[in-house]
């Protein structure tokens, strides 16, 4: 949302999802859409903002409203950015930042977005947590006495010129987590943004991966 | 904490004989199976850094398929509670065994060295780093394969390097550590071609290449000072063993062989190696030229680390198998054509080979005469490939049976490709090869 042309069409397959048990939090841009907190974006993620709201059905913006920032669940937090100050989407880009986050929570797992590169920070001895870019497809062990941070990836716009999606699974029974890409219809999901008049640059951005 | 009595049963698993006591870990056999348990040493006392090494073998022994190069893993327990590994056991005869004979003679140094060539190339091409290569870590098979153990200090490149952040002075064999490791470098699998270089050193010549550093400040020598050329301690090493030895121990990473695999086959093919000018050295680099060494290596700064293995062509060996009756030109031009494309697409080497019948079954002619023959017109293939010497070898392989003898050689020697002719062979070996066969046709009369 907030970054193609079919924001109606994923709210209701996320709002499918959640029916079933899902567990959703809110993202930054559909904080924007209802009309929080803007600022910082810049002038083409605001027109897509405001393309999409006018989209949006009664329901559509209820479940939005809905959403928490952050769901724990066992050992597991989930939260778009940053666990440090959540309604501040604080990018997690280093060591630093992934740090700030795992001291907030005693979750052993957070699961994030917001940076749209797939990473794994992990604790250490000594110092900020050290981060690792996963391999997709190679199962990952996380450790039950170290606190991991997962940057999950995005499906669209990845930074690294790769346009498949990503996403992430996490096998709790013998806790390995593993990163995925998977490739999607990106050229079709391209055009439907030039159709709907959305700026160009979502939609190059959507075929470069970048 | 104590280390566990012989005895005890944990998870299910009866300890039997302690095999091993050391500053990290215990192992033990298990009774009535043919495995092993290694239990860290954990608790007030011990070093942090023993829980990551154990969390850190779990994961890479747990990662690698299954192979006779290192030992399977079979069962683990739980870090927080219960820590243990259980994996097989391997018998056999351990490196430091032979060490107690050295001197070795060439032929016995290269035999061992090939074979340990080959298990690092096997954990290299899985992005595994071994980074503790020492004699007590490579246990030969009765099959005469070998086999790596103690992956505590072990990188894998598709893994987190739990270890990156624990260590502040270098970590692994002090005998045997690269240049790079020295530097905190954890990701190259040329540093374990230097250890490997510096265990041939040792068995061919009984001594250490740089002897037994107690300071960092020894340590760091073999940043600058070379060792003594293996001629000057044995005088009867053979140049080819020298060369091999002296690439594996080459200060800059870059400069060493680019894979175990092209180590394996130099070991294989003594008289393929091609020699430069450290196979000739009787004594060591000039202290000016040390001296000089010695200033850069203040700011020394390792060569980056090659790209995961994953992301480069498997392997360096390319065969070129030319049947003792072919004559054709044009089918010659064609198979030259498909070397050359081969050649611009990777480094890779070219073996030229045939196989002729035993010595036994000629009539006709001297052995010697027609290995030269066979050999002159293989050359006469090469030559208008225009490759350096380096990247060329040739192959006469005697046998009745050539294409088991193809096969056998593409096997031990990790050939990623056979090129050959449509002769009668040429089933057999597309069905039984360990790699890609291609098989060449002379572009058709027009």
């Amino acid at each position: 949302m907030g970054y193609g042309a079919d924001p109606v069409a994923v709210l209701e397959l996320i709002e499918a999802h959640a029916a079933r048990g899902a567990i959703v939090v809110l993202g930054n841009h559909d904080a924007a859409t209802l009309g929080r907190n803007v600022h910082g974006m810049n002038l083409q993620a605001l027109t897509a903002i405001a393309w999409t709201r006018k989209r949006l059905g009664k329901r559509h913006v209820d479940f939005l409203n809905a959403l928490p920032l952050t769901v724990r669940e066992d050992e597991r937090l989930y939260v778009h950015a940053s666990a440090a100050v959540p309604e501040r989407w604080t990018y997690v880009t280093g060591r630093r930042q992934a740090a700030q986050s795992l001291e907030a929570t005693d979750a052993r797992m957070t699961f994030c977005g917001h940076v749209h590169d797939q990473k794994l920070y992990y604790t250490v001895a000594t110092g900020y947590p050290m981060p690792f870019r996963p391999i997709p497809g190679t199962p990952i062990p996380t450790g039950r006495h170290r606190q991991w941070l997962a940057i999950v990836g995005s499906a669209g716009q990845p930074r690294d010129r790769n346009p498949a999606a990503c996403y992430a699974l996490a096998d709790l029974a013998r806790s390995r987590l593993t990163f995925f890409r998977v490739p999607y219809d990106h050229g079709g999901a391209a055009q439907k943004i030039r159709a709907a008049g959305l700026p160009e640059r979502l939609a190059r951005r959507l075929e470069r991966g970048a | 904490m104590r280390a566990p009595e012989p005895g005890v049963e944990i998870d299910g698993f009866r300890l039997g004989e302690r095999i091993h006591v050391g500053s990290m870990a215990s192992i033990y056999r298990l009774e009535g199976l043919p495995l092993i348990m290694k239990i860290p040493r954990l608790g007030a006392g011990e070093r942090s850094a023993n829980v990551v090494s154990f969390e850190q073998c779990r994961m890479v022994l747990g990662a690698l398929s299954q192979s006779p190069h290192h030992p399977t893993l079979v069962a683990y327990g739980d870090v927080e509670t219960t820590p243990y590994l259980v994996m097989e056991y391997i018998e056999g005869t351990r490196v430091d065994q032979w060490l107690g004979r050295a001197p070795l003679s060439p032929q016995e140094t290269a035999r061992l060295g090939h074979a340990l060539a080959l298990a690092l190339h096997e954990i290299h091409r899985q992005d595994v780093i071994h980074l503790d290569l020492k004699a007590t870590n490579v246990i030969y098979r009765a099959s005469g394969q070998a086999a790596l153990i103690d992956f505590g200090l072990s990188c894998h490149r598709h893994l987190p390097d739990l270890l990156a952040a624990e260590f502040h002075s270098p970590v692994g064999n002090w005998v045997y550590m690269a240049p790079e490791q020295i530097a905190g470098e954890r990701s190259d699998p040329r540093s374990d071609l230097f250890a490997l270089g510096a265990l041939l050193y040792e068995l061919a010549t009984g001594k250490r290449a740089f002897g037994t550093p107690d300071s960092v400040a020894q340590l760091r020598r073999r940043l600058y000072r070379d060792p003594p050329p293996p001629r000057a301690l044995v005088r009867a090493t053979p140049p080819w063993l020298q060369e091999v030895i002296l690439h594996c121990l080459e200060i800059d990473a870059a400069q060493r062989p680019t894979s175990a695999a092209e180590v394996a086959f130099d070991l294989a093919n003594p008289g393929q190696v091609a020699i430069t000018e450290r196979a000739e050295r009787t004594k060591r680099e000039s202290l000016q030229k040390v001296a000089r060494r010695w200033l850069r290596a203040r700011n020394f700064s390792p060569s980056a680390p090659p790209p995961p293995a994953t992301d480069l062509a498997p392997l360096p060996v390319i065969v070129v198998a030319i049947g003792a009756q072919e004559t054709a030109e044009p089918f010659f031009e064609a198979l030259r054509e498909a070397a050359r494309r081969r050649v611009a697409a990777n480094a890779c080497r070219i073996a030229c080979m045939t196989v002729v019948p035993r010595a036994a079954a000629l009539t006709d002619d001297t052995p010697t005469g027609r290995h030269i023959k066979q050999l002159v017109s293989l050359r006469r293939w090469a030559r208008p490939l225009g490759l350096p010497e380096e990247r060329l070898t040739y192959h006469v392989l005697e046998s009745d049976q050539p294409a088991a003898a193809l096969l056998d050689y593409a096997t031990v020697n990790e050939v990623e490709e056979i090129l050959m002719g449509a002769g009668k062979e040429a089933a057999q070996i597309v069905t039984q090869a360990p790699c890609s066969v291609t098989v060449v046709r002379a572009p058709p009369l027009s």
